[in-house]
This record gives structure tokens, sequence and C-alpha cells, in this order.
């Protein structure tokens, strides 16, 4: 049994940092373990859950802001934000349910973490796009703080936002500032349903480049829709394209009308209302579709436009189904089981058009075995390197998380 | 204004200088380097004009390997290296020392690519803001971080001070707008950090890059996203009788769930500096004035502007008008963002940039006021009401040294003002030299420690502008050394 230390306050977090790292001894960091079935298994000594730092400690809704301790649950961050009629700006991803755990159970400190956007993401940008300020222990056992609770801040180096996308092997987050935004008043998807990908692709980004402030982008091919819970989107197992607006009430009438005139002759377009669009809204956040499989799962990030052309590339060499958000730009992608879980041939394909591919889904012993994080250039991965020592000299924070030999 | 200590320079490399030229002129080219005294003369100086220095050279490259060469040299040599832009910092960013070489980018700006269907758009880095803009403006499109400078600015001072703007309130700063950029290392190494697509593998090390003042490298090229032009924007002035009642008229809004394109503060000394100057129509008998801009087709402009003066009622703006036409819309911008030139027209000013909490605004404008008034200074607000970003501009006769040097004591006091109230020392236009003595006030010896270890990771001998940002005492030891 190894040890499970669940500390309450900064300081023991950093005492608890401090001593192994004076040791030397490796130590997992976990939020509410929801994605620990996700990128490499770390081999510590000691585990240690962050859940013990609790309470909201600031929300002025009229600014904007929240600051919350990093074991706060991303449901009671909702809950609070959503009882002033706000709520966070970029829709993270819940995969619990994907990983075969409840929703809403991550903790916001691994949000940042591990800076999980959903689909609001392709307008309003990612979660590190919206974080403020952090509170954080580094691999020194130091507790240091970046930032601040003010909406702009150049003063010295943005290491809070630095701090996203660590995954823990950089510092703890103890506390995160984020910035947050009203709920829009009404809301509607406007579908198309049987295009092919790489003209739903092209809807999609055309889509984005009107005025009409399109926070929702997607398209999921035929398998996956079928799977979709929401009969308004799931027609008779048609792909489905997606287009979410968010505004007042008037708006969306008026834009829903723009774009069915500019996107006739693509098909019929559906306009689906406020209620089974939040409900569809919310199948995309926890990718439903993708669920119940034990299948490899990939997330791919590219340019938009060539989501369809990867899709395409990877499907010469293995049965794929996929899904697209961010109008192109991310693609969520099942294989087949093998032995590498697809990972030679994806990286070839990406190797030839740009971008990165992530293992989201394997078993353990294939996750260990190949790199669930996109391998960096030699010139990153020496910045990459420099920058794990800056903050974890000992080397003692998540080990080989993120990548084998770091 | 002479309050700002700057380490004494390196004589050894200065008795070099005409051997350093010849090296830079090796290494690119002679036509590349400016050594005479009159052309270097223009460098000698950003917008913190109070403070100037004659550097080694200045080297205008045309391409990331020329970078790249000069920045080798200057490695090798043990030669500091101060990257620059146009020059506009207000924080004595892009100032140079007596033993360093000027590296401009200016000539580095072309456009390299737009990419309609990615709303994307790769450039070199020496373009002005203003120039993208206008490369992508023909189909309707933007780049949206506006900074006031945006005619003259580049993308790479931007970059390196995740310079804002009025729109930012809606469309983020600088670093919420750039997914990817090419870098030279002091060593001379360029790598390539994210890209065209959304985000990047690994560590955030763009995060680190946007904002690092010219002290991580040099940046050469980026990726920025380039947006869709909304289809109509409309402003509206609304006077105030007081600081708490504008304030509070914001809070209302951004409460209501309303978050306009711009919302932008003016006290009344600003007020009829700008009037007289850009005859915006701004109202003159008011104690606040806020310039609202709302963005959408005409049902929606209308809808929301109908919104906001209905929410504002309770706090009885004394006028309330909507800009009526195009001609009108650009007057009243052109008012606000030739704030800064119109006040420069009356008397120097000292441009101040603190951030505060909005619900402290009407308490931190009462102590501006004390604090100006103890130092015998008038002082005129502006302030990006909407994400709390306060520019008080304090007025002082430059030729009166004992004005100039009251006018940076009250400056210091405002800024730990900010900090007290639970804001910050700069909100867009960076540390440079002249916030660099107060780091303290917002951080401790450990955070400063975790940053300046950052710098040292990206440069290790600390040769890249490395007077600015940090206090002088206090950093590691290879970093006094080089200051
Ligand atoms: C490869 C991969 C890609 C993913 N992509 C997405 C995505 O695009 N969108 C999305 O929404 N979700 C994504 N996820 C899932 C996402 O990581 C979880 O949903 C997250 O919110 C889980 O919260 P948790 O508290 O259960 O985290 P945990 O599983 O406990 O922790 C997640 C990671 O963050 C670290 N961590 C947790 N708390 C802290 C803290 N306070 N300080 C520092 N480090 C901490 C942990 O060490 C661990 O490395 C992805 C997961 C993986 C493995
Ligand atoms: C009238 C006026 C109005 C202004 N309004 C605003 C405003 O609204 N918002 C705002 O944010 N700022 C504003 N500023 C400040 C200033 O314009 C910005 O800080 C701007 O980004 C500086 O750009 P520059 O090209 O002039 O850079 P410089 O002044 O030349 O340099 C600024 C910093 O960038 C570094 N740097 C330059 N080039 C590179 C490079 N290639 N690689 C790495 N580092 C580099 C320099 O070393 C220096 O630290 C204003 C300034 C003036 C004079």
């Amino acid at each position: 049994m190894k040890t499970l230390l669940r500390p309450a306050a900064d300081w023991e977090l950093a005492n608890i940092i401090s001593d192994a790292a004076a040791r030397r001894l490796p130590l997992e960091l976990i939020g509410a373990g929801t994605k620990r079935a996700m990128g490499r298994p770390v081999q510590s000594a000691a585990e240690i859950t962050l859940k013990g730092m609790l309470g909201i400690m600031l929300y002025e809704p009229n600014e904007l802001v929240m600051s919350a301790r990093a074991g706060c649950t991303v449901a009671e961050v909702e809950q609070q934000l959503a009882s002033r009629g706000q709520m966070l700006p970029f829709e993270p991803v819940d995969l619990g349910p994907l990983l075969g755990l409840d929703a809403g159970q991550g903790t916001i400190g691994a949000v940042f973490a591990t800076n999980l956007s959903g689909a609001r993401r392709v307008y309003s940008g990612a979660a590190r796009d919206h974080l403020l300020g952090v509170k954080a222990v580094t691999g020194h056992g130091e507790m240091v703080r970046s930032g601040g609770r003010v909406m702009k801040n150049v003063t010295g180096y943005d290491v809070a936002r630095g701090m996203t996308g660590s995954w823990g092997t950089l510092a703890a987050l103890t506390e995160v500032t984020f910035k947050v935004v009203p709920r829009p008043e009404a809301t509607a998807t406007i579908a198309i349903f049987g295009l092919p990908d790489e003209i739903a692709i092209e809807v999609l980004c055309k889509a984005m480049s009107t005025p009409y402030e399109i926070t929702g982008a997607a398209h999921i091919q035929q398998g996956p829709a079928s799977r979709l819970w929401s009969s308004a989107i799931r027609r008779g197992g048609k792909a489905a394209t997606v287009m979410r607006l968010e505004a007042p009430s008037k708006s969306i009438a008026y834009r829903a009308e723009k774009l069915r005139q500019l996107f006739k002759a693509y098909g019929e377009l559906h306009v689906i209302d406020t209620q089974p669009s939040l409900e569809f809204w919310q199948e995309m956040r926890m990718m439903t579709v993708m669920q119940g499989s034990t299948h490899p799962l990939w997330r791919i990030s590219t340019s938009p436009k060539l989501g369809p052309a990867v899709v395409a590339a990877i499907a010469r060499y293995t049965p794929v189904e996929a899904v697209y958000d961010w109008s192109g730009g991310l693609v969520w992608v099942e294989v087949p089981m093998s032995a590498d879980a697809g990972a030679t041939d994806i990286r070839r394909v990406i190797a030839l058009h740009g971008g990165h591919a992530t293992l989201v889904r394997a078993d353990a012993a294939v996750r260990n075995s190949v790199d669930c994080f996109h391998p960096l250039d030699p010139g990153v991965e020496r910045l990459t390197r420099r920058l794990k020592s800056t903050f974890d000299p000992a080397g003692i924070l998540n080990p080989g998380r993120m990548y084998a030999t770091m | 204004m002479t309050h700002i200590a700057l380490p004494e320079p390196d004589h050894a490399t200065i008795a070099r200088r005409s051997d350093i030229v010849a090296g830079l002129s090796a290494a690119i080219g002679a036509d590349r380097v400016i050594s005479d005294e009159d052309g270097r003369r223009a460098y000698e100086t950003d917008a913190l004009t109070a403070y100037r220095r004659m550097p080694l050279a200045v080297v205008l490259p045309r391409s990331t390997e020329e970078v790249a060469s000069v920045l080798r040299y200057c490695n090798r040599e043990g030669i500091k290296v101060i990257p620059r832009g146009a020059g506009t910092s207000l924080a004595g960013g892009a100032l140079p020392a007596e033993d360093a070489v000027v590296v401009c980018v200016t000539k580095l700006n072309r456009v390299i690519d737009i990419d309609y269907e990615n709303r994307t758009a790769r450039v070199e880095t020496g373009i002005t803001n203003l120039a993208i803009s206008a490369a992508v403006s023909e189909r309707g499109y933007f780049y949206a971080p506006d900074p006031s400078s945006q005619l003259a600015c580049t993308l790479a001072g931007n970059i390196a001070m995740n310079s804002g703007g009025a729109h930012c309130l809606k469309y983020g700063v600088t670093t919420n707008n750039v997914l990817g950029v090419r870098m030279v290392l002091m060593d001379g190494e360029i790598v390539e950090i994210g890209g065209p697509h959304l985000d990047a593998p690994g560590y955030d090390l763009l995060a680190l890059i946007v904002g690092s003042e010219g002290q991580f490298g040099i940046v050469t090229e980026a990726t920025v996203r380039i947006l869709r032009s909304a289809e109509g924007a409309r402003p509206m002035l609304m006077g105030f009788p007081s600081a708490e009642s504008a304030g509070a008229a914001v809070s209302a809004i951004i409460g209501a769930g309303i978050i306009p394109v711009a919302i932008e503060y003016m006290d009344k000394p600003a007020i009829h500096v700008c009037e007289s100057f850009s005859k915006a129509g701004y109202p003159m008998d008011v104690e606040a004035l806020l310039i609202i801009e709302v963005e959408g087709s005409e049902i929606e402009i209308a809808d929301l502007l109908e919104r906001i003066v209905a929410i504002t009622k309770p706090f009885n703006p004394q006028s309330v008008k909507i800009s009526q036409s195009a001609a009108e819309s650009a007057r009243i911008w052109r008012g606000r963002k030739s704030a800064f030139g119109a006040l420069g027209r009356i008397s120097e000013y000292y441009c101040m940039d603190g951030t505060i909490p909005l619900g402290r605004l009407p308490e931190v404008l009462g102590r501006i006021s004390e604090i100006c008034a103890l130092q015998q200074l008038r002082v005129a607000n502006i302030f990006h009401a909407g994400d709390g970003n306060l520019h008080p501009l304090i007025l002082y006769d430059a030729n009166d040294p004992d004005q100039s040097s009251k006018a940076e004591i009250a400056g210091a006091e405002i800024l730990k003002l900010c900090v007290e109230v639970g804001g910050c020392l700069t909100g867009e236009h960076g540390v440079g030299i002249e916030k660099r003595d107060l780091m303290r006030v917002q951080f401790s010896d450990k955070d400063l420690a975790l940053q300046m270890s950052i710098k040292t990771m990206f440069d290790p001998q600390w040769l890249l502008n490395p007077a600015k940002v940090f206090p002088l005492d206090g950093r590691p030891p290879i970093a006094a050394a080089a200051a």
C-alpha cells in the first residue's frame, strides 16, 4: 500500500514536497483521479491528493472573477457560478464518464493543470486563456504565487499560465483564480445531417468566419452519431454537423436565419432549440459517443481545415471513428486495439500534416510502452527539460507522467 | 526623472566598440549595422524619454537567420543585446545600454501567409500592429489587440509586453491571440513554439514567452489569430456626476450579463483635454465619462444599447448620447485613442498603468487625487473600466527637476496603492526599468527567484535586456555579473 497524503493547507503540502525533494522520493499528485487512466502511469513512493484543498475564496460576479482552492470540484464551481447566472468560459470537458467514473467530480485545479477545454474553446479560448493567477508549490517545496485577481496583469512573467497543461509535473497548484462569463440568454444549434467530413469541415470553417459568433462547431461521423443520446441530433444515424449560437433570443433568430441563407446549398438546416441544444452540448462535454468502449482513443490537435485529411490518412492504415470539434481543429479518433494503439501510424500522419496527437484512453500496458503525449521537436524538448528542472530539480513531481524520461 | 538606477556599463566592452561593429558587419553585412552617432541616437530611448543611453551599435536584420548570426556573435563575445521594435515602450523596456547592441526588428515586417479558412496569419514580428489588420481587412477580418499606439508599435513589442487595448474586454490581450512564434535564443538556436493549431503540445512555453519583455530570445515570426469583424459596432457616451456612479454603472452592466466590446472611462481633466484636442463631442460638465461600445447587427446593437440605458438608469447619468453615424463613432474613438497625444500637447506627463479591482475605483481615484495633491501635481485618469486597467497621467513640468522627481514619487505611490487594493503594478505596459524596483511590492523574494530562474533557463548568461524587470539587487550571481 502506498501512502496517501491529503494536505489541507498550502504549508502542509510545501512541507511534504520539500521533504520528498530532499529525499528524492517521487510523488504522484492527484486531483479527483478522474484522469489517472490517462497519460503514462506514474511510479511513485507516495500519492498526494489535493482534494483537501477546499473553499471558494473569492467570487465577484460583477468583476467576472473567481478564486477557488485546487480541490474544489468542477461541479461545485459551476453550481456557484450558475447561482449568479454565470459559467466557466471554456466549458471543460468532463472525461470522468469516459473513463468509467461519475460526472462533475474532476477538480478545478486539475482543469488548469491539464488545460482542459471543451467546445466553446474555438470561440472563447482555452482554460489557460482565462487563468488570472495561481498559488502553487513548486518541486523545491516553495510556496509561490503568480498573476492575481485582476483581468489585466503583465507584472513579471506569466508563470501562472506557464504552469497550465503541465499535468502536475512542474508544481502543485493550490489555488486558481480565473475569469468567468455570463451565461448566454438563449442557445440554439443549427444542424445539417449526412455531410461527408470534408464538406462538413468546409461548412464549419465558413461558419466560424461569419460575424455570427458560433460558440461550438462540431461534426460527428455517422458511427458515433448513431450512439448519441440526444434524439434531436441522432437523426436516423446520419453524420451530424452542428453549429451553436449563444446570444440574446432576438439575435439567435436573426443569426440562425443568416446561417440558413448562407448554407442552404449544403442541405436542409435544422434549428434545435435551447433545451435540446443544452442537452446535446452537455453530451459533447462528456464525449458520450466514445464511452462504453475500451478501444484506444486519441485526441488530435491540428489546423482546422486539415482535420478531415488527417482522419482520411489514418483510415488508410486502420478503421477509425472520428468526432471533430473546434471546426476541425480538434479530432477525437477511436481506433481498434493493437500493440501500440495505432501510435506509429497516427504519429506518421501527424508528422505530414502538422499538429499533435495525445493518447487519451488505452490500457495501462500500452500507456506504459507508447508516448501518450506527442513527442516534442528537439528544440522544444530541450526547453521543456530545462523548465522541468527549473521547477522540479529533484524530478519528484509526477515523474514520467508526460514523458518517460522526465 | 532620473531616479531609476541603471547599471554601470562595462568599459572594457565599450572600448572594444570598433571591433564589435566590425564583428557585427562580418556577421550580417555592414549595410545592416548602424554605428555612426547620429544613426544610433535615433535608438537611444523609447517612449520613456527621460532615460537615454547610446548603444554600442544598432543592427537591423532582415531574416531570422541574420538575427541568429548576430546573437551567436554577441553570445560568443559576451555582449548584451537589447531587442527592439518601434521603441514605443512606456516602461523603458527598449532602453539601450552603453555596452549593449540593439537588435531592431522593424525591417522584418512581411506578411508571410494568410489562411482565412483557419483564421490565422503568419507574419514577421517587425510588422506594425495596425498593418496586420490592414492586411486582412479587405476580407472583413482584423487582428484583435488594439493598443492606442497601434499605428507605430510592432507585433514584436506587443508580444514582449503582452500588450492590450480598449477592445480587449471582449477579445483578450496579445497572449490570447498568438498561437505560435519563431524565436532565436541567445546562443543562436532557432526554436519554433506552437503553430497554426489551437493548442501546442507539452508545456505552455508560449505563455512564458509572451510578456517576457525581450529577456528570453528574439521573436522573429508569429502565427496570430485573425477574427471576422462584427457586422457593425456603435459607441455610446454616458456622463456621470461622480466616479462612484460611473463605477457602479459598469458593475451593473457586467453583472447583468452584458459584456460590451469596450468600456472606457475618463475623468473630468481627461475629458476636457481630449475634447478640446479632438472635438469628439464629449460632455464637458460631467465628472466621469464612459464610452461603451457594443457590436452586432443593427437590431442587436439597438437592443443592447437600449438594455444598457435601462440598466444604468438608477445611477443617474447626466447625459446619454448614442453615436448616430460612422463618422461620429470614429470621432468618439479618435478622442479616446489620441488622449495621450492630446495631453502631451498641454504638459509633460507620466503615464501609469496599474490594474485594480473595479469595485475599488472610487476609493482609488480619491486616493490618487490625494497622492498627487500632496506633490502639488495635477492628474488626469483614463481607465479601461471593463478590466480594471487604470492609466493615471501625472502632469508635470519636465524642465523643473523638482516636479519631475515628484511625479516619479507620486507614480510609485499610486502603483503601491494598486497592489494594496488587490491589483497589480502594470496591466499592459510592462515592467521595463520603470517598475523594476517596485517588483517587491507585489512579489515575494521566492516568487521573484522563480521568475529569475526561468530567465536563466532561457538566457543562461543574462545577456538579453538584463537591466530590466527585476530589481538589480538580489539577482543570481551570473545576472549580477552581467548587469
Ligand atoms: C491525454 C489526455 C488528454 C485530455 N484531454 C482533455 C481535453 O481535451 N479536455 C478535457 O476536458 N479533458 C481532457 N482530459 C481529461 C482531464 O485531464 C480531466 O477531465 C480532469 O479535469 C480531471 O480532473 P481530476 O481532478 O480527476 O484530475 P486528476 O486525474 O486527478 O489529475 C489530472 C492531472 O492533473 C494533475 N493535477 C491534478 N490536480 C493538480 C493540482 N492541483 N496541481 C497540479 N497538478 C494537478 C495530476 O497530477 C494529473 O497529472 C485529458 C486527459 C488526458 C490524459
Ligand atoms: C502613445 C502611446 C500609447 C500606448 N498605448 C498602449 C495601449 O493602449 N496598450 C498597450 O498595451 N501599450 C500601449 N503603449 C505601449 C507600447 O506601445 C507597447 O508596449 C508596445 O507593445 C511596444 O511595441 P514596440 O514595437 O514599440 O516595442 P519596443 O518599445 O521597441 O519594445 C518593447 C519591449 O519589447 C522587446 N522587444 C522588441 N522586439 C522584440 C523581439 N523581436 N523579440 C523579443 N523582444 C522584443 C523590447 O526589448 C522591449 O522590452 C502605448 C505607447 C504609447 C507611446
